[in-house]
């Protein structure tokens, strides 16, 4: 996801010429092309980044498109002050990107695990939140990101992705995507945990559940018209991310199901990390089984879920 | 050197500006705005190109007013420059307003919203590698206080800007010696301060900040510089009105009918 990521935008910034990339000394062979064909455009800003998104908001002042990177919980929590208030308050067409999103630095720690990343960039008035989920899409949010007007934090897995999209699918900012049709039960899920919320759809087949797929890789806006027409139509919403259960995707869907008067009885559930630190260190893969993220514990728990 | 007679003219009314409109909205930071007004004196009517025919022109010099808590001398410099009317001025801290406390980018004449301290610089420094980007030959000139100087991201922007060799980037420094809650000396002390600025790589000017000649020399004799300039500015907090000068509490109070008709009595 990651290389797509960079892949596109190297592309991009032949075309266009404002677009100009900002690091926090970080995205080691990830931009060796940017840097090779756009040097002068190319920041490498130190272990800095405060003050990055502060000369971020000033070189959007002069008409560039700076896309500043950084691993997730560093681009968005090292300066969040300067996030809010010189990008989002003025608008600045600013582009955040946070790599490593969940769990992808596993072994590293607390520290590196982006779990509260979503919940404070949402609260943000201005702020656009995407969180592709394979490389295909990544590369169709790179290309959307530097159309749309106005501060976007995008939100990467790391690298090797499975590959979900054909070539042909279509990306558009704000819309959920509805990867399959089911019955009675839906989950919604966001970023690199749409695939297992696919496996988990396939593994209930077995158990005769059919499972809605949705990937909703716009947090913020959400799809609330996606959302309300599941509501319409399933008993069960579930939802689905790598990130704290609170303030994430789970939280933007149970707000807009919570506003709306339905008339009907409705099971609601949020997967996702509990409200804690992880305390014992493991790799994504191994994190993901102890936090039930898997499609064999999703699914189990949803056939529990269904079945009480 | 004998302060030009226009300058002279021009701060006392700016001064006048802020006591009244600082009264009439019962408003703070009288102390902090009356400290920079010889130097925005010398930046808008000495130093920077602005004016009201290349406000929208993207090659434009731009002002950052760091220090957002001292906007009602902005205020009243921009008026007296005929970029905000009577009408705005009397706005000053109305509900419903975009005369705030702080600047907003709201307002034509002003590019950075600011408020919360140490922003204006790191703002600043993209402003100034932005225009070098674009072989712009405008300027940027920044306006932060001395506390600022406590925030680690004033220090983040200082190394960026000295690394990248900003040198056109203006930084002044009102460096009135008083924060918040004390002397600069007391809460955190600065110094060596023009030395600090130098190891990173700056060009370091010391002035009277009082001087608006003094000031409009500095910068002449400083523009044409390998690396940024800051110009340390020494001065005092509530300079031109005896009974504000060094005073805390003017930090904070708000001039009553009383303290009004003193002061401008003093600022004539």
């Amino acid at each position: 996801m990651r290389n797509a990521f960079s892949k596109t935008l190297t592309r991009l910034a032949k075309q266009n010429k404002n677009l100009i990339l900002l690091t926090g000394d970080l995205g080691y062979t990830v931009f060796e092309d940017f840097l090779k064909t756009h040097p002068h455009r190319f920041i490498n800003m130190g272990v800095a980044e405060a003050n990055m998104m502060g000369v971020a908001c000033g070189l959007s002042m002069q008409g560039f498109i700076p896309v500043v990177y950084s691993i997730a919980t560093f681009a968005t929590m090292r300066g969040f002050e300067q996030i809010r208030t010189d990008i989002c308050v003025h608008n600045a067409n600013v582009k955040i990107v946070g790599t490593g999103g969940g769990l992808s630095y596993g072994h590293a720690g607390s520290t590196h695990h982006a779990l509260e990343d979503i919940a404070i960039m949402r609260c943000l008035p201005n702020m656009t939140i995407i969180c592709p989920s394979d490389p295909v899409q990544a590369e169709m949010v790179t290309e959307q990101m530097i159309i749309h007007k106005g501060p976007v934090y995008l939100r990467l897995g790391k690298r090797g992705e499975p590959v979900i999209y054909k070539k042909t699918s279509k990306f558009k900012i704000g819309k959920g995507i509805v990867l399959r049709n089911g019955k009675k039960a839906a989950i919604i899920a966001t970023g690199n945990l749409v695939h297992n919320a696919l496996l988990s759809s396939t593994k209930l087949e077995g158990y005769g559940i059919n499972l809605t797929v949705i990937d909703m890789p716009t947090v913020k806006p959400l799809d609330k018209k996606l959302v309300l027409q599941l509501v319409q139509r399933h008993e069960f919403i579930f939802t689905l991310e790598e990130h704290s259960i609170i303030g994430g995707l789970g939280s933007a869907v149970a707000e807009v199901i919570a506003e709306n008067p339905i008339k009907k009885i409705l099971y609601f559930h949020r997967f996702g990390i509990p409200d804690i630190f992880i305390a014992k260190a493991g790799s994504q893969e191994f994190l993901r089984k102890k936090y039930n993220l898997t499609p064999e514990k999703i699914s189990r728990n949803i056939i529990k879920l269904i079945n009480v | 050197m004998k302060t030009d007679e226009k300058y002279i003219k021009l701060a006392k009314e700016v001064r006048r500006k802020i006591v009244k409109i600082s009264h009439t909205a019962n408003v703070g930071h009288v102390g902090s705005a009356f400290s920079i007004v010889e130097i925005l004196v010398a930046l808008y009517f000495g130093i920077m190109k602005i004016d009201k025919k290349t406000i929208k022109d993207e090659k434009r010099d731009r002002f950052v007013l760091s220090k957002g808590h001292a906007a009602p001398a902005l205020y009243a410099v921009l008026h007296e420059k005929g970029l905000l009317t009577e009408k705005n001025l009397a706005d000053y801290c109305c509900d419903n307003s975009i005369f705030e406390e702080h600047p907003k980018h709201h307002v034509e004449a002003i590019e950075v919203s600011t408020g919360s301290l140490g922003h204006g610089l790191s703002i600043g420094a993209g402003l100034a590698m932005g225009g070098k980007l674009k072989k712009h030959k405008s300027n940027i000139f920044v306006l932060m206080s001395d506390a600022e100087c406590d925030e680690g991201e004033v220090w983040e922007a200082a190394l960026f800007a000295g690394h990248h060799k900003l040198n056109n980037l203006f930084l002044y420094l009102d460096y009135n010696k008083v924060q918040a809650l004390g002397t600069t000396e007391d809460v955190l002390n600065l110094e060596p301060l023009a030395q600090k600025w130098q190891a990173f790589g700056w060009n370091t000017v010391e002035v009277d900040g009082h001087d608006t000649d003094a000031i409009i020399l500095a910068w002449m004799n400083n523009n044409a510089n390998i690396c940024p300039t800051i110009f340390i500015c020494h001065t005092i907090r509530g300079k031109g009105v005896s009974f504000m000068e060094h005073v805390i509490d003017w930090h904070y109070k708000n001039p009553d009918e009383e303290d009004l008709e003193k002061a401008l009595k003093e600022v004539k």
